[in-house]
Protein backbone atom coordinates (compact mmCIF):
# COMPACT_ATOMS: atom_id res chain seq x y z
CA UNK A 1 0.00 0.00 0.00
CA UNK A 2 2.87 2.29 0.87
CA UNK A 3 4.45 1.52 -2.46
CA UNK A 4 1.17 2.15 -4.24
CA UNK A 5 0.84 5.61 -2.75
CA UNK A 6 4.53 6.25 -3.36
CA UNK A 7 4.11 5.29 -7.00
CA UNK A 8 1.13 7.55 -7.45
CA UNK A 9 2.07 10.28 -9.86
CA UNK A 10 -0.02 13.44 -9.63
CA UNK A 11 1.22 14.58 -13.03
CA UNK A 12 0.20 11.35 -14.69
CA UNK A 13 -3.19 11.52 -13.00
CA UNK A 14 -3.66 15.09 -14.15
CA UNK A 15 -2.74 14.35 -17.74
CA UNK A 16 -4.79 11.19 -17.85
CA UNK A 17 -7.83 13.05 -16.50
CA UNK A 18 -7.47 15.89 -19.00
CA UNK A 19 -6.66 13.67 -21.96
CA UNK A 20 -9.25 11.05 -21.20
CA UNK A 21 -12.10 13.48 -20.57
CA UNK A 22 -11.07 15.33 -23.73
CA UNK A 23 -11.03 12.05 -25.61
CA UNK A 24 -14.49 11.09 -24.37
CA UNK A 25 -15.92 14.46 -25.40
CA UNK A 26 -14.19 14.50 -28.78
CA UNK A 27 -15.15 10.93 -29.58
CA UNK A 28 -18.70 11.61 -28.45
CA UNK A 29 -19.04 14.42 -30.94
CA UNK A 30 -17.07 13.03 -33.85
CA UNK A 31 -17.41 9.29 -33.49
CA UNK A 32 -19.84 7.71 -31.06
CA UNK A 33 -22.83 9.87 -31.84
CA UNK A 34 -22.63 9.50 -35.62
CA UNK A 35 -21.72 5.82 -35.36
CA UNK A 36 -24.52 4.95 -32.96
CA UNK A 37 -26.97 7.09 -34.92
CA UNK A 38 -26.04 5.33 -38.13
CA UNK A 39 -26.29 1.93 -36.51
CA UNK A 40 -29.66 2.81 -35.00
CA UNK A 41 -30.86 4.21 -38.28
CA UNK A 42 -29.81 1.07 -40.07
CA UNK A 43 -31.38 -1.17 -37.47
CA UNK A 44 -34.61 0.81 -37.62
CA UNK A 45 -34.48 0.58 -41.39
CA UNK A 46 -34.05 -3.19 -41.24
CA UNK A 47 -36.80 -3.47 -38.66
CA UNK A 48 -39.16 -1.38 -40.77
CA UNK A 49 -38.26 -3.29 -43.90
CA UNK A 50 -38.96 -6.56 -42.15
CA UNK A 51 -42.23 -5.27 -40.76
CA UNK A 52 -43.37 -4.00 -44.14
CA UNK A 53 -42.34 -7.29 -45.75
CA UNK A 54 -44.44 -9.07 -43.15
CA UNK A 55 -47.33 -6.71 -43.86
CA UNK A 56 -47.01 -7.30 -47.59
CA UNK A 57 -47.00 -11.02 -46.97
CA UNK A 58 -50.12 -10.76 -44.87
CA UNK A 59 -51.78 -8.59 -47.48
CA UNK A 60 -50.89 -11.13 -50.13
CA UNK A 61 -52.41 -13.82 -48.00
CA UNK A 62 -55.54 -11.77 -47.50
CA UNK A 63 -55.68 -11.08 -51.21
CA UNK A 64 -55.29 -14.75 -51.98
CA UNK A 65 -57.95 -15.63 -49.49
CA UNK A 66 -60.37 -13.09 -50.91
CA UNK A 67 -59.55 -14.27 -54.43
CA UNK A 68 -60.36 -17.77 -53.39
CA UNK A 69 -63.59 -16.58 -51.78
CA UNK A 70 -64.52 -14.71 -54.93
CA UNK A 71 -63.81 -17.76 -57.03
CA UNK A 72 -65.84 -19.90 -54.69
CA UNK A 73 -68.72 -17.45 -54.76
CA UNK A 74 -68.59 -17.27 -58.52
CA UNK A 75 -68.57 -21.01 -58.77
CA UNK A 76 -71.52 -21.28 -56.40
CA UNK A 77 -73.37 -18.64 -58.32
CA UNK A 78 -72.70 -20.40 -61.59
CA UNK A 79 -73.88 -23.67 -60.09
CA UNK A 80 -77.03 -22.00 -58.85
CA UNK A 81 -77.61 -20.42 -62.24
CA UNK A 82 -77.08 -23.74 -63.96
CA UNK A 83 -79.47 -25.42 -61.60
CA UNK A 84 -82.11 -22.75 -62.14
CA UNK A 85 -81.67 -22.99 -65.85
CA UNK A 86 -82.00 -26.73 -65.76
CA UNK A 87 -85.11 -26.44 -63.65
CA UNK A 88 -86.62 -23.87 -65.97
CA UNK A 89 -85.76 -26.02 -68.94
CA UNK A 90 -87.30 -29.09 -67.35
CA UNK A 91 -90.34 -27.13 -66.36
CA UNK A 92 -90.67 -25.68 -69.83
CA UNK A 93 -90.39 -29.12 -71.40
CA UNK A 94 -92.88 -30.65 -69.02
CA UNK A 95 -95.22 -27.70 -69.48
CA UNK A 96 -94.95 -28.01 -73.22
CA UNK A 97 -95.55 -31.70 -73.02
CA UNK A 98 -98.62 -31.13 -70.86
CA UNK A 99 -99.94 -28.50 -73.17
CA UNK A 100 -99.31 -30.62 -76.20
CA UNK A 101 -101.06 -33.51 -74.57
CA UNK A 102 -104.00 -31.31 -73.71
CA UNK A 103 -104.13 -29.87 -77.20
CA UNK A 104 -103.96 -33.30 -78.82
CA UNK A 105 -106.54 -34.75 -76.55
CA UNK A 106 -108.76 -31.77 -77.29
CA UNK A 107 -108.08 -32.20 -81.00
CA UNK A 108 -108.84 -35.87 -80.79
CA UNK A 109 -111.99 -35.11 -78.86
CA UNK A 110 -113.00 -32.53 -81.40
CA UNK A 111 -112.20 -34.91 -84.19
CA UNK A 112 -114.19 -37.65 -82.52
CA UNK A 113 -117.03 -35.26 -81.96
CA UNK A 114 -116.98 -34.05 -85.53
CA UNK A 115 -116.63 -37.65 -86.76
CA UNK A 116 -119.66 -38.54 -84.66
CA UNK A 117 -121.44 -35.53 -85.99
CA UNK A 118 -120.46 -36.39 -89.53
CA UNK A 119 -121.50 -39.92 -88.91
CA UNK A 120 -124.86 -38.76 -87.52
CA UNK A 121 -125.26 -36.44 -90.43
CA UNK A 122 -124.28 -39.18 -92.86
CA UNK A 123 -126.67 -41.57 -91.18
CA UNK A 124 -129.41 -38.98 -91.27
CA UNK A 125 -128.61 -38.35 -94.92
CA UNK A 126 -128.62 -42.06 -95.55
CA UNK A 127 -131.91 -42.46 -93.75
CA UNK A 128 -133.31 -39.59 -95.69
CA UNK A 129 -132.01 -41.02 -98.93
CA UNK A 130 -133.28 -44.47 -98.02
CA UNK A 131 -136.63 -42.98 -97.20
CA UNK A 132 -136.59 -41.03 -100.43
CA UNK A 133 -135.48 -44.13 -102.26
CA UNK A 134 -138.18 -46.13 -100.59
CA UNK A 135 -140.70 -43.49 -101.44
CA UNK A 136 -139.40 -43.42 -104.99
CA UNK A 137 -139.56 -47.15 -105.25
CA UNK A 138 -142.93 -47.12 -103.71
CA UNK A 139 -143.99 -44.39 -106.10
CA UNK A 140 -142.67 -46.29 -109.08
CA UNK A 141 -144.23 -49.43 -107.86
CA UNK A 142 -147.46 -47.72 -107.32
CA UNK A 143 -147.16 -46.08 -110.78
CA UNK A 144 -146.43 -49.44 -112.44
CA UNK A 145 -149.25 -51.10 -110.64
CA UNK A 146 -151.50 -48.60 -112.10
CA UNK A 147 -150.43 -49.37 -115.64
CA UNK A 148 -150.30 -53.14 -115.83
CA UNK A 149 -150.98 -55.95 -113.66
CA UNK A 150 -148.46 -58.17 -115.18
CA UNK A 151 -145.70 -55.69 -114.86
CA UNK A 152 -146.73 -55.04 -111.39
CA UNK A 153 -146.27 -58.64 -110.53
CA UNK A 154 -142.99 -58.85 -112.29
CA UNK A 155 -141.75 -55.87 -110.41
CA UNK A 156 -142.78 -57.18 -107.09
CA UNK A 157 -141.19 -60.44 -108.04
CA UNK A 158 -138.04 -58.63 -109.03
CA UNK A 159 -137.95 -56.58 -105.86
CA UNK A 160 -138.51 -59.55 -103.77
CA UNK A 161 -135.78 -61.37 -105.58
CA UNK A 162 -133.45 -58.46 -104.97
CA UNK A 163 -134.44 -58.27 -101.35
CA UNK A 164 -133.88 -61.93 -100.71
CA UNK A 165 -130.62 -61.79 -102.55
CA UNK A 166 -129.49 -58.99 -100.35
CA UNK B 1 -5.18 -0.81 -51.67
CA UNK B 2 -6.23 -2.23 -48.33
CA UNK B 3 -3.93 -5.17 -48.77
CA UNK B 4 -1.03 -2.82 -49.33
CA UNK B 5 -1.76 -1.02 -46.07
CA UNK B 6 -2.05 -4.31 -44.23
CA UNK B 7 1.25 -5.50 -45.65
CA UNK B 8 2.87 -2.25 -44.60
CA UNK B 9 1.47 -2.53 -41.10
CA UNK B 10 2.63 -6.11 -40.79
CA UNK B 11 6.07 -5.18 -42.03
CA UNK B 12 6.24 -2.43 -39.45
CA UNK B 13 5.24 -4.79 -36.66
CA UNK B 14 7.76 -7.35 -37.84
CA UNK B 15 10.41 -4.69 -38.04
CA UNK B 16 9.72 -3.52 -34.50
CA UNK B 17 9.87 -7.08 -33.22
CA UNK B 18 13.14 -7.70 -34.98
CA UNK B 19 14.63 -4.52 -33.52
CA UNK B 20 13.64 -5.64 -30.08
CA UNK B 21 15.02 -9.12 -30.52
CA UNK B 22 18.13 -7.68 -32.09
CA UNK B 23 18.51 -5.45 -29.09
CA UNK B 24 18.23 -8.34 -26.70
CA UNK B 25 20.69 -10.40 -28.71
CA UNK B 26 23.16 -7.61 -28.84
CA UNK B 27 22.95 -6.59 -25.23
CA UNK B 28 23.31 -10.17 -24.14
CA UNK B 29 26.20 -10.72 -26.46
CA UNK B 30 27.85 -7.55 -25.33
CA UNK B 31 27.31 -8.40 -21.74
CA UNK B 32 28.79 -11.82 -22.20
CA UNK B 33 31.66 -10.33 -24.11
CA UNK B 34 32.31 -7.56 -21.61
CA UNK B 35 32.09 -9.27 -18.30
CA UNK B 36 31.25 -12.85 -17.60
CA UNK B 37 28.67 -12.22 -14.91
CA UNK B 38 27.91 -14.77 -12.29
CA UNK B 39 24.48 -16.25 -12.02
CA UNK B 40 23.77 -14.25 -8.87
CA UNK B 41 24.68 -11.02 -10.62
CA UNK B 42 22.37 -11.83 -13.51
CA UNK B 43 19.57 -12.66 -11.11
CA UNK B 44 20.04 -9.37 -9.37
CA UNK B 45 20.08 -7.52 -12.66
CA UNK B 46 16.81 -9.10 -13.78
CA UNK B 47 15.29 -8.47 -10.39
CA UNK B 48 16.15 -4.81 -10.62
CA UNK B 49 15.13 -4.48 -14.22
CA UNK B 50 11.54 -5.67 -13.82
CA UNK B 51 10.24 -2.97 -11.43
CA UNK B 52 12.25 -0.44 -13.37
CA UNK B 53 10.54 -1.49 -16.56
CA UNK B 54 7.13 -1.19 -14.93
CA UNK B 55 7.80 2.41 -13.95
CA UNK B 56 6.92 5.44 -15.95
CA UNK B 57 9.87 7.31 -17.40
CA UNK B 58 10.63 10.80 -18.57
CA UNK B 59 11.94 9.76 -21.96
CA UNK B 60 10.64 7.40 -24.60
CA UNK B 61 13.24 4.70 -24.94
CA UNK B 62 12.34 1.46 -26.67
CA UNK B 63 15.40 -0.39 -25.40
CA UNK B 64 18.86 0.23 -24.06
CA UNK B 65 22.13 -1.64 -24.06
CA UNK B 66 25.63 -1.20 -22.77
CA UNK B 67 28.11 -0.37 -25.50
CA UNK B 68 31.67 -1.65 -25.79
CA UNK B 69 33.07 1.18 -23.68
CA UNK B 70 30.65 0.49 -20.85
CA UNK B 71 28.31 3.34 -21.69
CA UNK B 72 24.51 2.94 -21.63
CA UNK B 73 23.08 3.53 -25.07
CA UNK B 74 19.38 4.28 -25.28
CA UNK B 75 17.29 3.87 -28.37
CA UNK B 76 14.44 6.37 -28.24
CA UNK B 77 13.72 10.05 -27.91
CA UNK B 78 13.46 12.55 -25.04
CA UNK B 79 10.14 14.01 -23.84
CA UNK B 80 9.39 17.43 -22.37
CA UNK B 81 9.64 17.83 -18.61
CA UNK B 82 7.16 20.26 -17.10
CA UNK B 83 7.73 21.13 -13.43
CA UNK B 84 5.86 23.45 -11.13
CA UNK B 85 8.30 24.65 -8.52
CA UNK B 86 7.27 28.20 -7.58
CA UNK B 87 7.11 28.88 -11.28
CA UNK B 88 7.00 26.83 -14.42
CA UNK B 89 10.14 24.97 -15.50
CA UNK B 90 10.05 23.35 -18.89
CA UNK B 91 12.94 21.51 -20.48
CA UNK B 92 13.63 18.35 -22.43
CA UNK B 93 14.33 15.17 -20.54
CA UNK B 94 17.53 14.76 -22.54
CA UNK B 95 19.06 17.12 -19.96
CA UNK B 96 18.98 14.30 -17.42
CA UNK B 97 20.88 11.90 -19.67
CA UNK B 98 18.74 9.11 -18.27
CA UNK B 99 19.39 10.08 -14.70
CA UNK B 100 23.12 10.26 -15.13
CA UNK B 101 23.40 14.06 -14.98
CA UNK B 102 21.77 16.93 -13.14
CA UNK B 103 19.42 19.16 -15.10
CA UNK B 104 19.58 22.88 -14.52
CA UNK B 105 16.49 24.91 -15.28
CA UNK B 106 16.49 28.57 -14.35
CA UNK B 107 17.87 28.77 -10.81
CA UNK B 108 16.99 25.23 -9.87
CA UNK B 109 18.78 21.92 -10.19
CA UNK B 110 16.90 18.68 -10.65
CA UNK B 111 17.96 15.07 -10.54
CA UNK B 112 16.23 11.86 -11.55
CA UNK B 113 16.19 9.13 -8.93
CA UNK B 114 14.26 5.90 -9.61
CA UNK B 115 12.10 7.62 -12.17
CA UNK B 116 11.22 10.55 -9.96
CA UNK B 117 12.47 14.11 -10.21
CA UNK B 118 13.95 15.60 -7.04
CA UNK B 119 15.13 19.10 -6.37
CA UNK B 120 18.79 19.13 -5.68
CA UNK B 121 21.85 21.39 -5.61
CA UNK B 122 24.55 21.91 -8.20
CA UNK B 123 26.43 18.89 -6.94
CA UNK B 124 23.35 16.71 -7.20
CA UNK B 125 23.29 15.41 -3.65
CA UNK B 126 20.35 13.26 -2.75
CA UNK B 127 19.81 12.31 0.84
CA UNK B 128 18.13 9.08 1.78
CA UNK B 129 16.28 8.06 4.90
CA UNK B 130 16.55 4.73 6.66
CA UNK B 131 14.20 3.01 4.17
CA UNK B 132 16.30 4.23 1.26
CA UNK B 133 13.69 6.80 0.28
CA UNK B 134 14.98 10.09 -1.04
CA UNK B 135 14.18 12.94 1.32
CA UNK B 136 14.80 15.78 -1.12
CA UNK B 137 11.81 17.94 -1.93
CA UNK B 138 9.89 17.03 -5.05
CA UNK B 139 8.56 19.65 -7.47
CA UNK B 140 5.08 19.07 -8.88
CA UNK B 141 5.77 17.01 -11.93
CA UNK B 142 3.45 17.58 -14.89
CA UNK B 143 5.90 16.22 -17.41
CA UNK B 144 4.82 14.60 -20.62
CA UNK B 145 6.17 11.25 -19.53
CA UNK B 146 6.28 8.09 -21.57
CA UNK B 147 2.85 7.14 -20.27
CA UNK B 148 1.35 10.55 -20.94
CA UNK B 149 2.85 10.43 -24.41
CA UNK B 150 1.38 6.97 -24.97
CA UNK B 151 -2.03 8.10 -23.74
CA UNK B 152 -1.85 10.99 -26.21
CA UNK B 153 -0.91 8.65 -29.03
CA UNK B 154 -3.68 6.20 -28.15
CA UNK B 155 -6.11 9.10 -27.95
CA UNK B 156 -5.05 10.28 -31.40
CA UNK B 157 -5.22 6.76 -32.77
CA UNK B 158 -8.70 6.26 -31.35
CA UNK B 159 -9.84 9.61 -32.62
CA UNK B 160 -8.69 8.90 -36.14
CA UNK B 161 -9.94 5.34 -36.09
CA UNK B 162 -13.42 6.15 -34.88
CA UNK B 163 -13.97 9.47 -36.61
CA UNK B 164 -12.99 7.78 -39.87
CA UNK B 165 -15.39 4.99 -39.07
CA UNK B 166 -18.14 7.55 -38.43
CA UNK B 167 -17.36 9.29 -41.71
CA UNK B 168 -17.49 6.00 -43.58
CA UNK B 169 -21.04 5.52 -42.32
CA UNK B 170 -22.05 8.90 -43.62
CA UNK B 171 -20.59 8.28 -47.06
CA UNK B 172 -21.76 4.73 -47.32
CA UNK B 173 -25.44 4.83 -46.42
CA UNK B 174 -25.00 3.66 -42.83
CA UNK B 175 -23.00 0.62 -43.81
CA UNK B 176 -19.64 -0.01 -42.13
CA UNK B 177 -16.54 0.05 -44.26
CA UNK B 178 -12.95 -1.06 -43.77
CA UNK B 179 -11.96 -0.77 -40.12
CA UNK B 180 -15.60 -0.18 -39.18
CA UNK B 181 -16.47 -3.75 -40.10
CA UNK B 182 -14.12 -4.96 -37.40
CA UNK B 183 -15.07 -2.35 -34.81
CA UNK B 184 -18.81 -2.27 -35.34
CA UNK B 185 -19.52 -5.65 -33.74
CA UNK B 186 -17.58 -4.50 -30.68
CA UNK B 187 -19.48 -1.23 -30.52
CA UNK B 188 -22.78 -3.09 -30.86
CA UNK B 189 -21.65 -5.67 -28.33
CA UNK B 190 -20.98 -2.96 -25.77
CA UNK B 191 -24.33 -1.39 -26.50
CA UNK B 192 -26.42 -4.55 -26.55
CA UNK B 193 -24.65 -6.77 -24.04
CA UNK B 194 -23.10 -4.33 -21.61
CA UNK B 195 -25.02 -1.05 -21.58
CA UNK B 196 -28.57 -2.13 -22.34
CA UNK B 197 -28.99 -5.02 -19.89
CA UNK B 198 -27.12 -3.31 -17.05
CA UNK B 199 -28.32 0.26 -17.33
CA UNK B 200 -31.70 -0.23 -18.90
CA UNK B 201 -33.30 0.80 -22.14
CA UNK B 202 -34.34 4.18 -20.80
CA UNK B 203 -31.03 5.60 -19.66
CA UNK B 204 -28.27 3.69 -21.40
CA UNK B 205 -27.73 6.23 -24.18
CA UNK B 206 -26.24 8.83 -21.82
CA UNK B 207 -23.44 6.48 -20.79
CA UNK B 208 -22.55 5.03 -24.17
CA UNK B 209 -19.79 7.55 -24.95
CA UNK B 210 -17.95 6.87 -21.72
CA UNK B 211 -18.39 3.10 -21.88
CA UNK B 212 -17.20 2.86 -25.47
CA UNK B 213 -14.25 5.15 -24.88
CA UNK B 214 -13.14 3.41 -21.71
CA UNK B 215 -13.43 -0.04 -23.29
CA UNK B 216 -11.40 0.75 -26.37
CA UNK B 217 -8.94 2.88 -24.40
CA UNK B 218 -8.14 0.15 -21.89
CA UNK B 219 -8.07 -2.55 -24.51
CA UNK B 220 -5.76 -0.72 -26.90
CA UNK B 221 -3.46 0.44 -24.15
CA UNK B 222 -3.32 -3.06 -22.63
CA UNK B 223 -2.43 -4.47 -26.02
CA UNK B 224 0.27 -1.84 -26.44
CA UNK B 225 1.66 -3.03 -23.12
CA UNK B 226 2.15 -6.46 -24.66
CA UNK B 227 4.15 -5.21 -27.62
CA UNK B 228 7.92 -5.13 -27.27
CA UNK B 229 7.74 -1.33 -27.28
CA UNK B 230 8.04 -1.46 -23.51
CA UNK B 231 4.98 0.67 -22.84
CA UNK B 232 3.04 0.04 -19.67
CA UNK B 233 0.23 2.40 -18.93
CA UNK B 234 -2.54 0.49 -17.20
CA UNK B 235 -0.15 -0.78 -14.53
CA UNK B 236 0.07 2.76 -13.20
CA UNK B 237 -2.15 3.32 -10.23
CA UNK B 238 -2.64 6.95 -11.31
CA UNK B 239 -4.17 5.84 -14.60
CA UNK B 240 -6.53 3.28 -13.11
CA UNK B 241 -7.37 5.68 -10.27
CA UNK B 242 -8.28 8.31 -12.81
CA UNK B 243 -10.53 5.93 -14.75
CA UNK B 244 -12.15 4.65 -11.58
CA UNK B 245 -12.78 8.14 -10.26
CA UNK B 246 -14.44 9.14 -13.52
CA UNK B 247 -16.75 6.15 -13.14
CA UNK B 248 -17.42 7.20 -9.55
CA UNK B 249 -18.12 10.81 -10.51
CA UNK B 250 -20.47 9.79 -13.35
CA UNK B 251 -22.29 7.36 -11.04
CA UNK B 252 -22.69 9.96 -8.32
CA UNK B 253 -23.58 12.82 -10.62
CA UNK B 254 -26.26 10.94 -12.53
CA UNK B 255 -27.70 9.05 -9.56
CA UNK B 256 -31.45 9.24 -9.12
CA UNK B 257 -33.40 9.68 -5.89
CA UNK B 258 -33.79 5.93 -5.43
CA UNK B 259 -30.02 5.44 -5.38
CA UNK B 260 -29.54 7.86 -2.49
CA UNK B 261 -32.56 6.50 -0.71
CA UNK B 262 -31.10 3.02 -0.81
CA UNK B 263 -27.87 4.31 0.67
CA UNK B 264 -29.12 6.55 3.44
CA UNK B 265 -32.52 5.13 4.25
CA UNK B 266 -32.80 1.58 3.00
CA UNK B 267 -36.48 0.83 2.45
CA UNK B 268 -37.98 -2.41 3.67
CA UNK B 269 -35.75 -2.98 6.72
CA UNK B 270 -36.40 -2.12 10.38
CA UNK B 271 -35.36 1.36 11.47
CA UNK B 272 -32.33 0.36 13.59
CA UNK B 273 -31.03 -1.61 10.62
CA UNK B 274 -31.28 1.51 8.49
CA UNK B 275 -28.69 3.18 10.74
CA UNK B 276 -26.38 0.19 10.47
CA UNK B 277 -26.78 -0.08 6.72
CA UNK B 278 -26.15 3.59 6.08
CA UNK B 279 -22.35 3.60 6.65
CA UNK B 280 -22.01 0.21 4.96
CA UNK B 281 -23.85 1.35 1.86
CA UNK B 282 -21.96 4.63 1.82
CA UNK B 283 -18.66 2.80 2.08
CA UNK B 284 -19.82 0.50 -0.70
CA UNK B 285 -20.06 3.39 -3.11
CA UNK B 286 -16.34 4.05 -2.58
CA UNK B 287 -15.30 0.43 -2.57
CA UNK B 288 -16.88 -0.18 -5.95
CA UNK B 289 -14.66 2.22 -7.91
CA UNK B 290 -11.72 1.31 -5.65
CA UNK B 291 -12.07 -2.32 -6.70
CA UNK B 292 -12.16 -1.17 -10.32
CA UNK B 293 -8.90 0.66 -9.82
CA UNK B 294 -7.11 -2.18 -8.03
CA UNK B 295 -8.41 -4.90 -10.34
CA UNK B 296 -7.11 -3.33 -13.51
CA UNK B 297 -3.84 -2.24 -11.94
CA UNK B 298 -3.14 -5.58 -10.27
CA UNK B 299 -4.04 -7.73 -13.24
CA UNK B 300 -1.87 -5.87 -15.68
CA UNK B 301 1.03 -5.44 -13.25
CA UNK B 302 0.97 -9.09 -12.25
CA UNK B 303 0.84 -10.16 -15.87
CA UNK B 304 3.84 -8.02 -16.71
CA UNK B 305 5.84 -9.15 -13.71
CA UNK B 306 5.21 -12.83 -14.37
CA UNK B 307 5.87 -12.52 -18.07
CA UNK B 308 9.08 -10.61 -17.51
CA UNK B 309 10.23 -12.94 -14.77
CA UNK B 310 9.87 -15.87 -17.12
CA UNK B 311 11.67 -13.99 -19.86
CA UNK B 312 14.33 -13.06 -17.32
CA UNK B 313 14.84 -16.74 -16.57
CA UNK B 314 16.23 -17.11 -20.08
CA UNK B 315 19.06 -14.78 -19.13
CA UNK B 316 19.55 -16.33 -15.74
CA UNK B 317 19.55 -19.93 -16.88
CA UNK B 318 21.57 -19.35 -20.06
CA UNK B 319 21.23 -22.91 -21.24
CA UNK B 320 19.17 -24.47 -23.98
CA UNK B 321 16.77 -26.30 -21.69
CA UNK B 322 15.91 -23.40 -19.41
CA UNK B 323 15.85 -21.02 -22.33
CA UNK B 324 13.47 -23.01 -24.47
CA UNK B 325 11.23 -23.92 -21.54
CA UNK B 326 11.02 -20.29 -20.50
CA UNK B 327 10.33 -19.30 -24.06
CA UNK B 328 7.50 -21.80 -24.33
CA UNK B 329 6.04 -20.70 -21.03
CA UNK B 330 6.40 -17.04 -21.96
CA UNK B 331 4.63 -17.67 -25.24
CA UNK B 332 1.68 -19.40 -23.55
CA UNK B 333 1.53 -16.63 -20.96
CA UNK B 334 1.72 -14.06 -23.72
CA UNK B 335 -1.38 -15.57 -25.31
CA UNK B 336 -3.07 -15.55 -21.91
CA UNK B 337 -2.12 -11.92 -21.46
CA UNK B 338 -3.72 -11.09 -24.80
CA UNK B 339 -6.92 -12.51 -23.39
CA UNK B 340 -6.45 -10.65 -20.11
CA UNK B 341 -5.95 -7.39 -22.01
CA UNK B 342 -9.40 -7.68 -23.55
CA UNK B 343 -10.96 -9.25 -20.48
CA UNK B 344 -9.88 -6.43 -18.16
CA UNK B 345 -11.21 -3.85 -20.58
CA UNK B 346 -14.47 -5.79 -20.69
CA UNK B 347 -14.68 -6.13 -16.90
CA UNK B 348 -13.99 -2.47 -16.32
CA UNK B 349 -16.65 -1.46 -18.82
CA UNK B 350 -19.10 -4.06 -17.58
CA UNK B 351 -18.77 -3.05 -13.92
CA UNK B 352 -18.92 0.65 -14.76
CA UNK B 353 -22.17 -0.05 -16.61
CA UNK B 354 -23.41 -2.02 -13.62
CA UNK B 355 -22.69 0.90 -11.27
CA UNK B 356 -24.36 3.35 -13.64
CA UNK B 357 -27.29 0.97 -13.77
CA UNK B 358 -27.63 0.97 -10.00
CA UNK B 359 -27.49 4.76 -10.01
CA UNK B 360 -30.43 5.17 -12.38
CA UNK B 361 -32.40 2.12 -11.36
CA UNK B 362 -35.98 2.83 -10.44
CA UNK B 363 -37.23 0.49 -7.76
CA UNK B 364 -40.80 -0.50 -7.29
CA UNK B 365 -41.86 0.81 -3.95
CA UNK B 366 -41.98 -2.05 -1.55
Amino acid sequence: MDKLIGDFSVGLFFWQLVLFVGLVLLLKKFAWKPILDSVNEREDGIKNALASAEDAKKEMQNLNASNEQLLKDARAERDALMKDAREIKDKMISDAKEEAKEVTSKLIENAQASIEQEKQAALAELKKQVAELSIGIAETVIKKELTSKEDQLKLVEGILKEVTLK
Amino acid sequence: MHRKITVKALTLVFFLFSIASFAIDKSEEEKAHLTEKTKEQREKEVEEYIPHHLLDSHDFSLFSYTSDDGEHVYFGFPLPVILWDNGLNVFMSSKFHHGETIAKSGENYYKLDHGKIYKTDAAGTITYDADHHATNSKPLDFSITKNVFTVMMVGLLMFFMFSRMAKAYKNNESMPKGMGRLLEPLVIYIRDDIARPNIGEKHYKRYMSYLLTVFFFIWIINLLGLTPLGINVTNNIAITFCLAIITYIITTATAKKDYWKHIFWMPGVPTPMKFILMPIELLGTFIKPFSLMIRLYANITAGHIVLMSILGMIFIAQNWLGGSLSFLLAMVLGILELLVAALQAYIFTMLSALYFGSAVEEHDHH
